[in-house]
């Protein structure tokens, strides 16, 4: 008994996908912030996805992903009616949402969908949500039209200046804390280097600022530390203690070098898997 | 009479074994199992005494005596229900219970020769009765159909704790669901100890054996988070058993130890169990490739995690273990192993620091020299740090195996769950019951790290407080 994909959608054809999973167990508990751990097939790795949204009624989850390693690659030779065989959560603690005025949430490449889950979270508590999205160029951009359908404010950074501002999230983000009276909270959702930039913005204003981690894991449920991170100097848990840090305190140097622990594997499960497609695909 | 008292005391039959130089070399069991000429020979071995000591060493309690009887009569049947009176899982404990301080450790043969091999003939009787009554097994007759549909017990986890529960109540006629966070169950049997030590056919034998009773096992199912306990109450079930494990890795709290290449043994375990790393890249999951490894601890998960080690072709694999050799956990049988693959034994040393190279992965470790100083609360030799004296040694790859911590999860979401001073569950020692009526918890998170079999004595005295109070 597989985890049904509802529905799956190419958000940016070969990079990046979306994909509505029934898994009514996950959908009734699931809060901003959460992950699942997923599983393709029974010889397949474990790996964490935050959950993009959630629908209770109908019992469903979205995940976005990148495809970056044999995992993700094989996910995108699943199509709608396929199965996952294994969806386990939700997991992590849901990210920390009350009435706090003004709050910013900054999402880069995938992490947009996941800062969109939370940016709702925020909306719906009643908070002032300003989104900031940024991308490479205009047609790299996710959500913007779900993003837009709930959040008044929400600014565009890509780097070709197709759309929006042209260059930085970052420098969208100290544009608003310069001008802006208050801002209680900055969220900050995507790739690493980004995270960090975000927070080298965000410290000088004195601004909360949460990121939520990446770190590779292995069951995701507190048991074999492998998603361990430095934060305010002690070791932490990405699984059980976060995914979300104060971004301040977070170790990134490290995060990222723990990130490429297993690049030659990965790499090598690649090739295989490559080659394999090729073969099947004569 | 007098004759029985002159006759010689034959020599413990002796396991056969892979040979160490191969078997460093693949997974496949260590340990071959005994014949059945080699069994009866054993079997013999027994006196029989009228009092049994060495059922009282016996955490489950099995019947030893009979059981032992019952083979040297060639009634292997008899042998077999004898001991699945008491323990539902025989094919594990034959191979990874230390018998050496339990049932052998009270067996009167002991006080004057070897004690008799309780363990071996636990293990030749489980599997021989396997293989033989496979051909039945097939045609799928249930032993025990669901005579209380009303009744269902749920248990959170899936390791030996819950498996014993599991076992017990559905033969009594309960519909018990096993609630499995990962997505195979079987708990530490699966992800924790090696298929080396323990195949994983044996496990999934004893699965099997359990849904025969009707036991489900709902898999990717992660208790306090995709099911509360008081969930679990609102869908009907009358009682919960919390059998959660150990939980969260310890660190040593020594800088360098976020780099790549320190991994803790649970991670490392994990990957090549249940991930089934060392069949990679047929399976997914990597494991780090190593040369020279460090393993901090010398309990069972240690010695587990070096012998792993030497499998996935390390060159060098090396315990570091901060007492003497006579105070290391593990089972002596596992030192032994790990020592005849090639395992090197640093005594009286631990981890100061762990160093790296410019791109953050551990190349070194220093080490700290000690000495044993004054016994300490747990009664053993205090390690003392011998100043000014450390060593650095070479090392790619170092793993941690120095314990856990309460995993929060489950204990997070319900708070009502009262916690000794060490942040493990707080459980009745007679009935398993904890603060909330009607939850009962046994196994790791009652004791912390500790045995399967002890985790097991702890599920079955759960199990019939159950059975007590809904029956």
């Amino acid at each position: 008994m597989g985890y049904k994909i509802l529905k799956k959608e190419e958000l940016i054809p070969g990079q990046t996908t979306m994909m509505v999973i029934e898994a009514p167990q996950v959908a009734l508990k699931a809060k901003p912030g959460n992950f699942v751990m997923l599983r393709v097939s029974s010889h397949g790795e474990r790996i964490p996805l935050t959950i993009a949204d959630c629908d209770r009624e109908k019992g469903t989850i979205t995940i976005v992903y990148l495809v970056v390693g044999k995992t993700t690659a094989e996910m995108n030779t699943l199509r709608e009616g396929g199965e996952f065989m294994d969806v386990c959560g939700p997991l992590g603690r849901p990210m920390h949402i009350e009435k706090s005025g003004t709050v910013v949430c900054v999402g880069g490449g995938t992490g947009i969908a996941a800062m969109h889950h939370i940016a709702k979270g925020h909306v719906e508590a009643g908070n002032r949500v300003i989104a900031i999205i940024g991308a490479r160029s205009k047609n790299l951009l996710l959500f913007c039209s779900e993003l837009s359908s709930f959040c008044p404010e929400v600014r565009i950074a890509t780097d070709d200046g197709s759309e929006g501002h042209k260059g930085f999230v970052t420098e969208v983000l100290q544009d608003i804390l310069e001008t802006e009276d208050e801002v209680a909270e900055v969220v900050a959702i995507g790739p690493v280097p980004m995270m960090e930039a975000v927070c080298r913005v965000t410290l000088p204003f004195r601004v909360k600022t949460t990121v939520s981690l990446n770190s590779i894991m292995v069951d995701g449920i507190g048991m074999c530390g492998a998603c361990r991170c430095t934060v305010g100097g002690k070791t932490l848990f990405a699984c059980v203690d976060g995914p979300e840090f104060d971004g301040h305190k977070v170790d990134f140097a490290e995060l990222k070098t723990r990130l490429w622990q297993f690049k030659e594997q990965e790499q090598e499960s690649m090739e295989l898997f490559s080659k394999e497609c090729q073969c099947n695909g004569r | 009479m007098a004759d029985k008292k002159v006759k010689k005391v034959r020599a413990r039959t002796p396991m056969p074994h892979q040979d160490p130089q191969v078997r460093a070399g693949n997974f496949d069991e260590v340990a071959l199992g005994y014949s059945r000429e080699q069994a009866l020979i054993e079997a013999e071995r027994c006196l029989q005494c009228k009092k049994p000591t060495c059922q009282d060493g016996c955490p489950v309690n099995i019947d030893i005596k009979g059981f032992i009887g019952c083979l040297v009569d060639d009634d292997l049947q008899g042998a077999f229900d004898t001991i699945r009176r008491t323990n539902s899982l025989p094919a594990v404990c034959g191979r990874v219970c230390p018998q050496e301080n339990q049932c052998e450790g009270s067996c009167v043969l002991g006080k004057k020769h070897d004690p008799v091999a309780i363990g071996r003939l636990e293990r030749y009787v489980a599997d021989t009765y396997a293989a033989q009554s496979a051909c039945e097994e097939v045609t799928d007759l249930s032993t025990c159909a669901l005579e209380r549909e009303d009744l269902k017990v749920a248990c959170i986890g899936s390791g030996p704790s819950s498996l014993t529960v599991a076992g017990y109540l559905a033969g009594r006629g309960i519909r018990v669901d096993v609630f499995e966070a990962l997505h195979e169950p079987g708990g530490v049997l699966l992800y924790g100890i090696p298929e080396f030590r323990l195949p994983k056919t044996v496990v999934s034998r004893e699965l099997d054996g359990l849904r025969k009773l009707g036991v489900t096992f709902r898999t990717n199912w992660v208790g306090g988070k995709t099911i509360t306990v008081r969930d679990m109450f609102e869908q009907g079930y009358n009682a919960v058993f919390i059998g959660v494990g150990a939980g969260l890795p310890r660190f040593l709290n020594v800088s360098g130890e976020n780099l790549v290449g320190v991994f803790s043994a649970n991670e490392y375990l994990t990957r090549v169990n249940l991930g089934r790393a060392y069949d990679f890249p047929n399976y997914d999951t990597p494991a780090y490739k190593a040369r020279r490894v460090a393993v901090i601890g010398a309990g069972n998960v240690a010695m587990d995690a070096a012998r792993t080690a030497l499998r996935m072709g390390a060159k060098e694999v090396s315990i570091v273990y901060r007492r003497s050799e006579d105070e290391m956990p593990a089972r002596r049988e596992e030192i032994r192993h790990a020592v005849e693959e090639g395992v090197k034994i640093r005594c009286l040393c631990g981890p100061l620091s762990f160093h790296g190279d410019n791109q953050g992965r551990l190349k070194a470790m220093t080490i700290q020299k000690m000495a044993l100083g004054d016994p300490d609360e747990s009664g053993r030799c205090a390690p003392v740090c011998l100043d000014g004296e450390t060593e650095q040694i070479t090392c790619d790859m170092a793993v941690i195996a120095v314990g856990t911590r309460p995993n929060p999860i489950l204990l997070e979401a319900t708070p009502q769950l009262a916690l000794n001073k060490w942040g493990y569950v707080e459980a009745d020692p007679e009935t398993g019951e904890t603060s909330i009526p009607n939850v009962f918890a046994g196994g790791d998170i009652v004791t912390g790290a500790a045995t399967v079999i002890s985790a097991m004595g702890a599920g079955r005295r759960a199990a019939k407080a159950i059975a007590d109070r809904l029956l």
